[in-house]
Order: structure tokens, then C-alpha cells, then sequence
């Protein structure tokens, strides 16, 4: 079996696994590459229809093509969507200008720790993938959160055998990661393979594109020349950069991801 | 062609961060930004192999590794995924939780240290997890002068003990992971070694074909499609072709495949490790936990198995108490009502005064009585329904095989 396939057939059961035991459930979609793969592999488990919400966590500072892309596929797609902002932040004038760490932990955790309260989830799927940051490589499919949100990764569950966690407790929420195991190069194949629509962000205009996206004001572009999907798929095969070089919250510190990640974020 | 998945396991502090790290680099599978930033960190002036994998801060600091870590690599034949296992006690779910998704394992010893309690008992994890055949290196020959004497000398009392498990090597590589020798480049040093670099021996090797077993398709859920009941679940062997006759365990209902269905997709067949939805002529009633199987099949549902099982919780298990077993899709109440054989896993010795409980990475047989009946048979016949977990509250405790 060719890998993309054996790929897309892992995902799928993992999706429907997460569904069978946690029918509170949303996923996350922030419009990107990966989450979009990934909703497209969820349209594809249930047959078109999916059968829970699909959340958008707007910090406010997106780029405009991200917004004109999710109000058109949320229609096109007939989705579940809720758009989901911490509006009491940024009335308090949170910005990446007066902190990064504050500004991601507000804008992206904090909305996520509300909504998931506020529609009692119990599970949520991410689009989240090993490959692209050192510390989501340590996670789990389904990888517990305690009310607080934090993640104990010396205590997670064994995974075997096709087996993952099966409850919860009261207050804890599941982050299930469908597409933990794909690379970048992984989904941009089967970008090409199943004809997915992607916002133009990726694909080079005037010698600039956007390998990796989130809000306007802390991605940068990087030089490129691949506007279509194969050239990006040939760019890929042939870089030394890496994916999120372009991503601040990476960067600042070496531990920032860690500690973001440690309070609950993506 | 698909990736190859490797699982590197072995006692604490023998290099397996070190030979990962060294993989990635002289592959050159490491970006210049990440380079440049383990250059910053790296306090000592020599690149530290250990910090491209450990990522958590108490990783680097107390410099082991907490948690397995998948990272990638490419060769000129085909790509690689490597599993780094970590080495200590107290982390042996993670390295179980590793190993298994692992298509073959390399054993990494400290050429002085020999075979330690981590040696034995990741070994021994690997037998239980069925690999058969693994790739031995001796590491930190530069400690040793890079001496023939002393790898040949470690090679031995490994193998004496590996000879104990159902583990065969297929290679024993002298390497310095800190100097690379034997690892991607064959070493300038040790020109007394004119086996193949650890590279060559993993370009080599080739994933057995998949198996031509019987059919087993455990049922995940139903859903409602276009008005109809929809069996969904992924074939964990064999093949299933539209107008099979099958039998649906454990009730032993017949019916025939009508449809066997993707999104937008109607397909004539569907293979091992494909997710499909099925629908059958007759209407029968189908749930999570069914298996269908052909009709020729010889499985029988059971209430009463023997099985090794490998026990990994805290707290230890007792006789007659009740948890959770899970085959596939398969779940249902169970106790362990007679044990035997029991064995130490880091020293492979037998424990003869305690027959009522298992502790705490002991592996024994067992006897274990379900409540419902399950489809379950050895590893031999079908791997899948050969393997089983045991849980208590949400949490996965022991493993089980069935030999």
C-alpha cells in the first residue's frame, strides 16, 4: 500500500475512534494546511457529513484571506462552525506588541479553555504533527488535559496496539492529533492527491510565501518561488529550513513552546 | 515505497539520544535554524546529539529522556522514522508505547558496561512485542581504544543472553555514535570490522510481506448513511471482496457482503489496513466489538483464555479482581483467575513465592475468565486478535499475548 494512502486510512480510524468514545467532541480548524487536510479526512470518515461542530479560534489578528476562506468552504461544506474569540482580552488591549507569550496564551489558549467550558467538550481534534516542533513529538493520539489544561507528559497513557485512552475524568478534556504521525511533505501530497483547496498564502507572489501560517503579525514570509503545489512539493524535497522558522512563538525562548504548550496551548 | 519505522531501545546513558542525533545529522535531515540553535545552547563547544530529541526542559538538563520522540530521516532508499525509546525505569510504558509501532529494533549497548537491567528487560519487551530479529550495536568503541577484543567480548554475553528470548541478531555493529563510526560512515579506526555501517544495514532490510492471513474485520461503529446502517472499521487482515459470505462473531450470525464503501467511493474489494464502511444483504444487527470473519474460519468464541501477560501499573494485580479487557474493537469485563510461571523481566529469573498477585513489570501466564464471550487466537494466526490490553480506570495496566 503506498504511504499517503496507508496514511489517510490511519487517520480516518482514529477519527471515527475518537468519535465512538466521545460524543461531545469538535475539532479545531484554523484554516492552515494541516487543519484542513485534517477536516477533509473527517468530511471523508463520516461520509460527508460531519457530525459535530468545527471551531475557528479567532484571535483577531488573522490574515484577511484566512477569513475569506473559511466563510466560503464553512458554506461550501455545510459545517458546524463556531468562530470563537477571548473578546474580554482584547478589549484589555491584548496585542503582540506588548508580549508574545501573553498575547498566544490569551488569544489561543484562553479561547480554547472557554469554549470547550462553555460547550462542555469533552474531546477535541487538532491538526497538530510531530515533525513540526521538537515538543509535539512527545505527544500522544489521545493525549489528556486536567481542568487546568495542563499537560503532564511524564504520566501519559501507553498507546498499543491500536488502543488509546478510553474516558476522562470530570473537568479533563482529550486532545485527539488524527495526524500526529504525517509530515509536511506527507500533506502536501495528498493536498495534490485529493485536489484539496488551501488558502493562496501558501503559493509564492512575487518570490514570497507563507510556509507555515497563523496570525499576520507574527508569521513571516519566506523566499520561494513555488506557486503551485508541485513546486512546493519539489521545494520540500530539496529544503534545509525548517517549517516553522517563520513562526515567533517558536523562537523567542527555547522553552516558549514548552511553556505554552505546558498551559494548554496547541 | 513505505516508511521504515525504527524503535531504538537500551539502558540508560548508552547513546541511544547520541546514535539518533548522529542519524539525523550525517543524513543531513537537520535544518540550519535548528543547528544554529543547538550551537547556541550547547555550552561546551561540541555538538550535543542528545538535544536535537530531547526537547523538554528536564530532558537537556538532566540530560536522559523522558518521553519517546519520533523524528525522521531520509536515505537514498527509502524514508525512515526513528522511535527513541528512554532508557530508565520509570518510563518503560513510554518505551513500550515507542516500540510498538516499530517495523524493526536496534539494541544499543555500552561496549564497557555490557548487558544492563534496561538491556534485559527492553529485550525482553521486544520478544514480547514480536520482533524476532533485531540490530545490535556496540557503542563507545572510542572509549576502548577502539579494541576488537572488547566488542567481541560484549557481543558474547549479549548474545548468551538474548539466546534466552526469541530474538535473533541479524547484525553486530561496533560504532562510536559521539565519532559517527559505523553509523552512516564506514569507520577509519576499526578496519578490523568489515561488516556493513549501521546505514547499509538498515538499506537492507525488508519489511516481510503481509501476511496472506484470513480475514479479520473488527466492526469500530455504525453510522446512518443515505438511510442505511453502515458498518465502519479498518481491516486488520486478509481481504474482503463484495459478495463474501461472512459470519459475524461472536454471535455467529451469517451474511454476505453487499457494499463495501468510502466517501464518493464504491469499492469491489478492500485489503488489510484499509478503513472501509461495509453493509450486508440480510439486516443484521451489527455493533462496535463485532469481528466478521469468512465462514470457513475456524474461530470460536471463548469465555476462557491463556495468555502471557506483561503488567506495567503501580499497584499490583490480584486474583478474581475484575478490569477491562480490549482486543480491537472488543471490550469487556475480565479477572485473572489463575497464574503462572511468573518472571522477573530485568534478570529473567522465575519468582516462586508469590502465585496470587503480579507486581509491577513482572511478566507470568495467566488464566483469564471474560464475561463476554471474545474472539480472540494466538499471534501466530492473527496477529491482532492475539494481542490484548488490560484496563483499569481509563488507564491501560498490562498487556497481554496469546501464544
Amino acid at each position: 500500500m503506498d504511504e499517503i494512502k496507508a496514511l489517510e486510512d490511519e487517520s480516518i480510524y482514529l477519527i471515527r475512534e475518537a468519535y465512538n468514545k466521545f460524543k461531545n467532541i469538535a475539532m479545531l480548524w484554523s484554516i492552515g494546511k494541516d487543519s484542513t487536510t485534517m477536516l477533509w479526512l473527517v468530511r471523508k470518515a463520516f461520509f460527508g457529513k460531519i457530525p459535530f461542530p468545527v471551531i475557528h479560534i479567532d484571535t483577531g489578528y488573522k490574515f484577511k484571506e484566512i477569513y475569506e476562506f473559511r466563510d466560503r468552504y464553512a458554506k461550501e461544506w455545510d459545517l458546524d462552525l463556531i468562530v470563537y474569540k477571548n473578546q474580554e482580552a482584547l478589549d484589555l488591549g491584548i496585542c503582540p506588541e506588548k508580549g508574545r507569550f501573553e498575547c498566544c496564551n490569551q488569544l489561543k489558549t484562553m479561547a480554547l479553555k472557554k469554549v470547550i467550558m462553555e460547550k462542555k467538550l469533552e474531546a477535541v481534534l487538532l491538526g497538530i504533527r510531530r515533525d513540526e516542533h521538537g515538543i509535539r513529538a512527545k505527544e500522544r493520539v489521545f493525549s489528556v488535559r486536567d481542568e487546568d489544561f495542563e499537560w503532564n507528559y511524564k504520566e501519559q497513557s501507553p498507546e498499543i496496539w491500536k488502543q488509546y485512552r478510553t474516558g476522562i475524568q470530570e473537568k479533563e478534556h482529550i486532545r485527539v492529533h488524527p495526524i500526529l504521525g504525517w509530515t509536511e511533505l506527507d500533506i502536501w501530497k495528498y493536498i495534490k492527491r485529493e485536489n484539496i483547496p488551501i488558502t493562496d498564502l501558501y503559493f509564492a507572489k512575487e518570490n514570497k510565501r507563507y510556509r507555515s501560517i497563523g496570525c499576520e503579525t507574527c508569521c513571516s514570509s519566506l523566499d520561494s518561488e513555488a506557486d503551485t503545489v508541485e513546486k512546493i512539493i519539489q521545494e520540500l524535497e530539496t529544503t534545509n529550513i525548517s517549517e516553522r522558522s517563520g513562526r515567533v512563538q517558536d523562537k523567542e525562548s527555547d522553552y516558549m513552546m514548552q511553556k505554552l504548550r505546558s498551559l494548554g496551548y496547541m | 515505497m513505505e516508511k521504515l519505522k525504527i524503535v531504538i531501545v537500551g539502558h540508560v546513558d548508552h547513546g541511544k539520544s547520541s546514535l539518533i542525533g548522529r542519524l539525523l545529522y550525517d543524513t543531513k535531515s537537520i535544518s540550519e535554524d535548528k543547528l544554529t540553535e543547538v550551537k547556541a545552547n550547547c555550552k561546551s563547544g561540541h555538538l550535543d546529539f542528545a538535544y536535537f530529541l530531547d526537547h523538554l526542559q528536564e530532558e537537556r538538563e538532566q540530560k536522559i529522556t523522558i518521553e519517546s520522540t519520533q523524528t525522521f530521516f531520509k536515505t537514498l532508499k527509502r524514508e525512515y522514522v526513528i522511535i527513541d525509546a528512554p532508557g530508565h525505569v520509570e518510563f518503560v510504558r513510554n518505551m513500550i508505547t515507542g516500540a510498538s509501532k516499530a517495523d524493526t529494533a536496534v539494541l544499543i549497548v555500552d561496549v564497557e558496561e555490557g548487558c544492563q537491567e534496561q538491556t534485559r528487560r527492553h529485550a525482553f519487551i521486544l520478544s514480547m512485542l514480536g520482533f524476532h530479529n533485531i540490530i545490535l550495536l556496540i557503542n563507545k568503541m572510542d572509549v576502548v581504544d577502539y579494541q576488537q577484543e572488547r566488542f567481541e567480548e560484549t557481543v558474547k554475553e549479549c548474545v548468551q543472553f538474548l539466546g534466552r528470548t526469541r530474538i535473533n541478531v541479524l547484525h553486530c555493529i561496533p560504532i562510536s555514535a559521539i565519532f559517527g563510526d559505523n553509523v552512516a560512515f564506514a569507520s577509519q579506526t576499526m578496519t578490523w570490522y568489515k561488516g556493513k555501517t549501521l546505514l547499509q544495514a538498515l538499506d537492507q532490510l525488508t519489511l516481510g510481506e503481509k501476511d496472506k492471513k484470513e480475514l479479520c474485520y473488527p466492526v469500530q461503529d455504525v453510522y446512518y448513511v443515505n438511510d442505511q446502517r453502515m458498518a465502519v472499521g479498518m481491516i486488520e487482515s486478509g481481504v474482503m471482496k463484495v459478495g463474501d459470505e461472512v459470519m459475524i462473531m461472536p454471535d455467529m450470525h451469517k451474511a454476505s457482503i453487499r457494499t463495501i464503501e468510502k466517501y464518493k467511493e464504491s469499492l469491489t474489494e478492500a485489503h488489510t489496513k484499509e478503513s472501509v464502511g461495509i453493509t450486508t444483504d440480510t439486516p443484521v444487527y451489527l455493533e462496535k466489538g463485532n469481528i466478521l470473519i469468512h465462514t470457513d474460519s475456524r474461530l470460536l468464541p471463548e469465555k476462557k483464555y491463556k495468555a502471557n501477560v506483561f503488567w506495567i501499573a503501580k499497584d499490583p494485580l490480584t486474583i478474581e479482581t475484575k478490569l477491562q479487557l480490549q482486543c480491537v474493537t472488543q471490550s469487556t469485563l475480565c479477572k485473572v483467575t489463575s497464574i503462572f510461571n511468573k518472571i522477573n523481566t530485568s534478570t529473567l529469573e522465575a519468582i516462586t513465592n508469590d502465585d496470587e498477585c503480579i507486581r509491577s513489570l513482572e511478566m507470568c501466564e495467566v488464566e483469564i475468565q471474560t464475561k463476554k464471550q471474545l474472539v480472540m487466537c494466538s499471534v501466530e494466526e492473527i496477529e491482532s486478535l492475539g494481542r490484548f490490553v488490560l484496563i483499569c480506570n481509563n488507564n491501560i495496566c498490562g498487556y497481554g499475548i496469546i501464544s
